[in-house]
């Protein structure tokens, strides 16, 4: 049962900090309102569809959030192989290099065809 | 139950504690890795080459990168074996994620092939300025000025080679994978490129995008029973290498059947249903209406070689001595695809549903081979596969040239008395329609018959399932015959309906892929011979 109490400190402590959170920008936080900061929240996506009659939707956050996720994967890879980077010698570095380097081409096509700007 | 009596945990003990390099022998992996650069080389170009010379040099790349690919398979068939992993000499196992073997080698060699024909005909322009087929931004109306402004603004549809290549990748990962995650992750790499292809089509847009979407979630789900297939199969096993699972179910105890069963038949159903084997056809028809007509074409040939690659790779090494337990379930679904195939497609009006329900009756003749589970059986398959790719290819590059006011009439009404007008396509499109009802003189009368001798050679029920084979090609008879006779023998539609002159890159795989139904049909032997000698699969 003792090894329970730490969990359950921990639980009591994350509802605390949101709590406290929620609170104190209530109270402390300016309020200066605009027509931008009342808009319903839609990941990046403007609330209401842009063309009528059809035409494309802004996907600005959704990109970003994809580019993200590959450097996410990126590093998910990469921090176990810098921990033991000394135990795996060449064969893994290179490994490593080819990876970085199939990464970076994504990267680079992202870049040049506008992926990365946000207007 | 002891450790010694669980595969599982006895497998799971002997992992190796320290690391160990991959043995990669580079020679054997060389055509896989020849494509995958060719992608890579292919996104740089799409990043940073000049929009006027972008096709031309995309177009290039991709086929001699394909081309180098397919002629390094010369080499790496003389470097046969297990590859891209370690031995495990304490306990003896082999854990190798590639198997480069001849079925392998004969299915990458000829997806490749297939490959660069089908690259060549989505390069088709009509003298425009991109590739005909595609759409550079699919969320406009054709024509309207939001499409000409994303044009302007450099959206160019030359991606779809990069994309296509990228699939190729997967197709030829899929029969050479040598364990249950590879396979997923083959699977993964030559499904989500074709899901963006099959939505990129320039005219019925909305189509296009309804059938990429719906074959986007029915692969998904289908992705999801593989997972779930291999989990189970994991956790019978203790391993996802095909070797550890063959050698766990000749030790592991019947009790264990509840684990191994289940993950078998949900494997095979995420196999399955790339392949369009009833019941898991259903996406069949709509994706291959829906899509880009170069698109289908590609995607008819290829995905069917590299997804019965994968069943045979399972079915004969992962999971061959459990073959009792599952095999009459995979009977039952050939014999279901032979019939609601050749069936549904006598009540088709339109050419390429004509063809998807076609390609769903070929699945299941393909099948019935599987099932002959010996040497002749895998190759009779290898054959079946490239004599049906090749015409299949073909047959769609020529559906997209017939056009009525510049959109493909697909209508089989429209295709009347093409014959009158249009002699020599016409002709051709009728060659290849006696190649898929297996006309003697055609590929498909070898392929088909190489195919039935092998189930008839492996037993009674081979027997059963050729003989049903046989009456499902008859009613498939009828239904080329008709195409045949509605072009040939009656009135044209009041609307006129033109053959659009393509150019050289399509006119040369429509050639090839004709002459080489001719040729295989004819002259069988040499193939047949290679496909018999690639028969055989490491383990």
């Amino acid at each position: 049962m003792n090894s329970y109490v730490p969990i359950l400190f921990m639980l009591g402590l994350g509802f605390a900090f949101a709590a406290l959170s929620v609170f104190t920008s209530l109270v402390v936080g300016p309020k200066r309102y605009n027509r931008a900061k009342l808009e319903a929240y839609e990941c990046g996506i403007q609330p209401t569809p842009q063309a009528a009659g059809g035409g494309r939707v802004p996907i600005k956050y959704y990109l970003t959030a994809m580019l993200f996720i590959i450097f996410d994967i990126e590093s998910v890879f990469l921090y176990p192989f810098a921990v033991a980077f000394n135990k795996l010698g060449l064969f893994a570095l290179v490994e490593m290099v080819l990876f970085i380097l199939t990464v970076f081409i994504a990267y680079a096509y992202v870049w040049r065809r506008g992926g990365l700007e946000w207007d | 139950m002891t450790a010694a009596v669980l595969p599982a945990l006895s497998n799971l003990s002997t992992l190796p504690a320290a690391f160990q390099a991959s043995e990669v022998n580079y020679v054997a992996v060389m055509p896989l890795f020849i494509v995958f650069v060719t992608a890579l080389i292919g996104v740089l170009v799409e990043a940073f080459m000049p929009r006027e010379r972008r096709h031309r040099v995309q177009v290039s790349v991709a086929v001699g990168g394909l081309l180098a690919a397919a002629v390094s398979i010369f080499w790496a068939s003389s470097n046969l074996g297990l590859t891209m992993g370690l031995s495990d000499g304490s306990t003896n196992r082999s854990l190798f994620a590639l198997a480069i073997d001849g079925p392998a080698l004969f299915l990458q060699g000829a997806i490749l092939l297939m490959g660069i024909l089908g690259v060549l005909t989505m390069a088709e322009r009509f003298g425009g300025v991109g590739p005909d087929a595609f759409t550079p931004s699919g969320a406009s109306t054709p024509g309207s000025p939001v499409e000409t402004a994303a044009t302007r603004a450099g959206a160019l549809t030359s991606e779809v080679f990069p994309l296509t290549v990228f699939a190729i990748f997967g197709m030829m990962l899929f029969p050479t994978t040598n364990d249950l995650i590879g396979m997923f992750v083959a699977l993964e790499v030559l499904s989500l490129p074709l899901y963006i292809l099959t939505g990129l089509a320039r005219r019925r847009r909305l189509l296009s995008q309804e059938a990429s979407l719906k074959y986007f979630l029915l692969g998904a789900f289908s992705s999801a029973f593989f997972l779930f297939g291999t989990a189970l199969l994991y956790g019978y096993a203790g391993s996802v290498y095909f070797g550890d699972l063959s050698s766990a179910i000749s030790t592991a105890p019947l009790a264990m059947n509840g684990l191994l069963l289940p993950g078998a038949f949900l494997v095979f159903v995420g196999l399955l249903f790339k392949v369009g084997a009833v019941p898991f056809h259903a996406w069949t028809p709509d994706v291959y209406q829906g899509a880009p007509t170069p698109v289908t074409g590609f995607m008819a040939a290829c995905t069917k070689a590299a997804a019965f690659g994968a069943i045979l790779r399972l079915a004969y090494v992962g999971l061959d001595t459990a073959r009792w337990e599952w095999s009459n379930a995979l009977v039952i679904v050939a014999l279901l695809t032979m019939v609601v195939g050749s069936v549904l497609s006598v009540t088709q009006t339109d050419m390429k549903r004509l063809l998807a329900y076609s390609s769903i009756a070929h699945a299941g003749f393909i099948l019935v081979g599987v099932l002959a589970f010996d040497r002749t059986g895998v190759g009779a398959v290898l054959f079946y596969i490239v004599a049906y790719g090749f015409s299949t290819i073909a047959a769609f590059a020529i559906v997209s040239l017939v056009r009525q006011n510049g959109a493909e009439a697909t209508h089989l009404s429209q295709w009347a008395g093409l014959g009158k007008a249009h002699p020599v396509a016409a002709s051709a499109f009728a060659f290849l329609m006696l190649a898929f009802a297996g006309i003697p003189l055609t590929s498909g009368f070898v392929s088909k018959f190489a195919v039935f001798s092998a189930a008839v050679g492996s037993g009674a029920t081979g027997t059963v399932l050729a003989v049903v084979g046989v009456l499902c090609s008859a009613i498939t008879v009828f239904v080329y015959a008709r195409v045949i006779v509605l072009m040939f023998f009656s009135e044209a539609p009041a609307e006129k309906v033109e053959v659009v002159t393509p150019s050289a890159m399509t006119t040369f795989s429509i050639a090839i892929g004709t002459l080489t139904t001719l040729a295989l049909g004819v002259v069988p032997a040499s193939l047949l011979d290679l496909a018999d000698r690639a028969s055989q699969f490491v383990r």
